[in-house]
């Protein structure tokens, strides 16, 4: 279900004008692993996934998920859709096709882009659906559903590429706090096999679904380790001053 | 009396039977300038390399001349420039003439519509892998179709009465017929007055139908 041969990111960077949003970030994702992005606003969490689904193009830096090798600088169009087919988004605003209903929305990328029958799709998708507890709302359109539910669909979505790395993007910050707990929740139903980068501002979420946390500041990654000891022992005033702030 | 209301009533089916040709000038003209506007709507929106400098110039030409001079353009002065046009009847002209016209008009329109559905759809879009026209066709076209229906409606309405203008070339629609009849009876108020009452029914009949679908669109999606 998860990756195989994990994922490495080298020197990826991103400027915007003049402001450099990440200053060449090293990562080495393993197979199966959660990782839990941290850190205050506007230090490049979200450009990095970003970056990595190429929705924000890098300026530098080399993606690999298994045998997939992309030069940031010169990545072509056929490999910029090999990625992103390669890993799958779970975005802040949900970001669900509108003129979709839910089911649409878990089946329209396995019919149109992994090319699957009509009929093995919407039966992945009404697994997936049972899976979000949604089973009973599958020809709503999104404009029907609650933040939750949206949101929920949004997983669903990202579940069903079965993807070998799961980027997701501050996936409650949108939420009305009434949805926060049940999409929380999925998400770490998922963790249990998927390999993720999960930028979240949940730091008892960060702490109980994370194998490894990243402090991020600066367009950097200032400080990593087990929750533990991120959250236990943190080495860098800027870390013990952020923990600080959060609470 | 002044106007002849007998004589009207005698000449509505005599000009009622031009209605047929009007209306399929006009919806063939729409069909293909639809199709042709979307295509031209992506051009520009996805910024194909010199493709869309050229459409730039073909949408600015289409909207910047009258619609009565390119009419003439194609049906007078093409022939002199490639005699097989010259076997191009006047009804064909028209429609070529009302396509291109409208194209370029319907072209902004739906442009105007793609560049409003919100970045998040290209952006989901694009993250499942999705091409550009994957994306355009299944997600962004059918939002954006939904924005520019009732401006597209509203050329429809205006290609119909557009198409009176086919008279100017030798076509004997609406007009044309009406303008026969009065020839010979000199009820020239009485002929286009039957003319621009049949096209008010007609337009004020799809006016209807577009604030019926105005209600239906804005309930699309919403289930």
């Amino acid at each position: 279900m998860s990756g195989h041969a994990g994922i490495r990111i080298e020197g990826l960077t991103k400027r915007f004008g003049e402001r450099v949003v990440l200053a060449g970030i090293d990562l080495a994702i393993a197979p199966g692993e959660r990782i839990v992005v941290i850190g205050p606003s506007g230090t490049g969490k979200s450009t990095l996934l970003r970056c990595l689904a190429f929705l924000d193009r890098p300026d530098a830096g080399r993606i690999a998920v298994g045998d997939l090798v992309v030069d940031a600088a010169r990545a072509s169009r056929r490999q910029i859709l090999a990625l992103r087919r390669r890993t799958a988004f779970v975005f802040q605003n949900y970001a669900l096709f509108a003129n979709k209903t839910a089911r649409q929305n878990i089946t329209e990328a396995l019919t149109v882009v992994k090319r699957m029958s009509q009929a093995a799709a919407d039966a992945g998708a009404d697994a997936i659906l049972a899976e979000i507890g949604l089973a009973d709302r599958g020809d709503a359109y999104p404009a029907a559903l609650s933040g939750g539910q949206q949101q929920r669909v949004g997983i669903g979505r990202a579940m069903a590429l079965e993807a070998e790395l799961m980027l997701v993007d501050e996936p409650t910050s949108a939420l009305d706090p009434e949805w926060v707990g049940e999409v929380l929740d999925l998400l770490e139903r998922v963790a249990a096999h998927q390999t993720m980068l999960i930028v979240t501002h949940e730091m008892q979420f960060a702490r109980e679904i994370a194998d490894r946390v990243l402090f991020m500041d600066g367009g950097r990654i200032v400080e990593e380790g087990p929750p533990e000891a991120i959250f236990g022992a943190p080495q860098d005033p800027r870390l013990q001053a952020f923990l600080r702030r959060v609470g | 009396m002044v106007v002849d209301l007998e004589y009207m009533a005698g000449l509505v089916p005599v000009i009622l039977r031009y209605v047929p040709l009007t209306l399929e000038m006009a919806v063939i003209s729409m069909a293909i300038a639809l199709v042709l506007a979307a295509a031209l709507a992506i051009v520009r929106v996805l910024k194909v390399p010199v493709l869309d400098r050229i459409v730039a110039v073909y949408i600015s030409f289409f909207r910047g001349t009258p619609l009565l001079v390119q009419l003439f353009l194609f049906y007078y002065g093409l022939p002199q420039l490639l005699p097989a046009a010259r076997s191009i009847d006047g009804v064909t002209a028209a429609v070529i003439g009302l396509t291109l016209h409208f194209s370029a008009y319907m072209a902004e329109s739906i442009r105007g519509a793609i560049l409003g559905i919100d970045r998040s759809q290209w952006e989901a879009g694009a993250a499942v892998g999705m091409t550009e026209l994957q994306l355009m066709r299944r997600i962004i076209l059918p939002q954006a179709a939904r924005v520019a229906a009732p401006t597209l409606l509203n050329y429809f309405i205006d290609m119909i009465k557009s198409t009176s203008l086919a008279f100017t070339l030798g076509v004997t629609e609406m007009m044309g017929a009406a303008q026969k009849e009065a020839a010979g009876s000199f009820r020239y108020l009485e002929a286009f007055l039957v003319v621009a009452l049949i096209y008010w029914a007609i337009v004020e009949a799809l006016s209807f139908v577009q604030r019926r679908m105005e209600v239906r669109l804005a309930r699309a999606f919403a289930r």
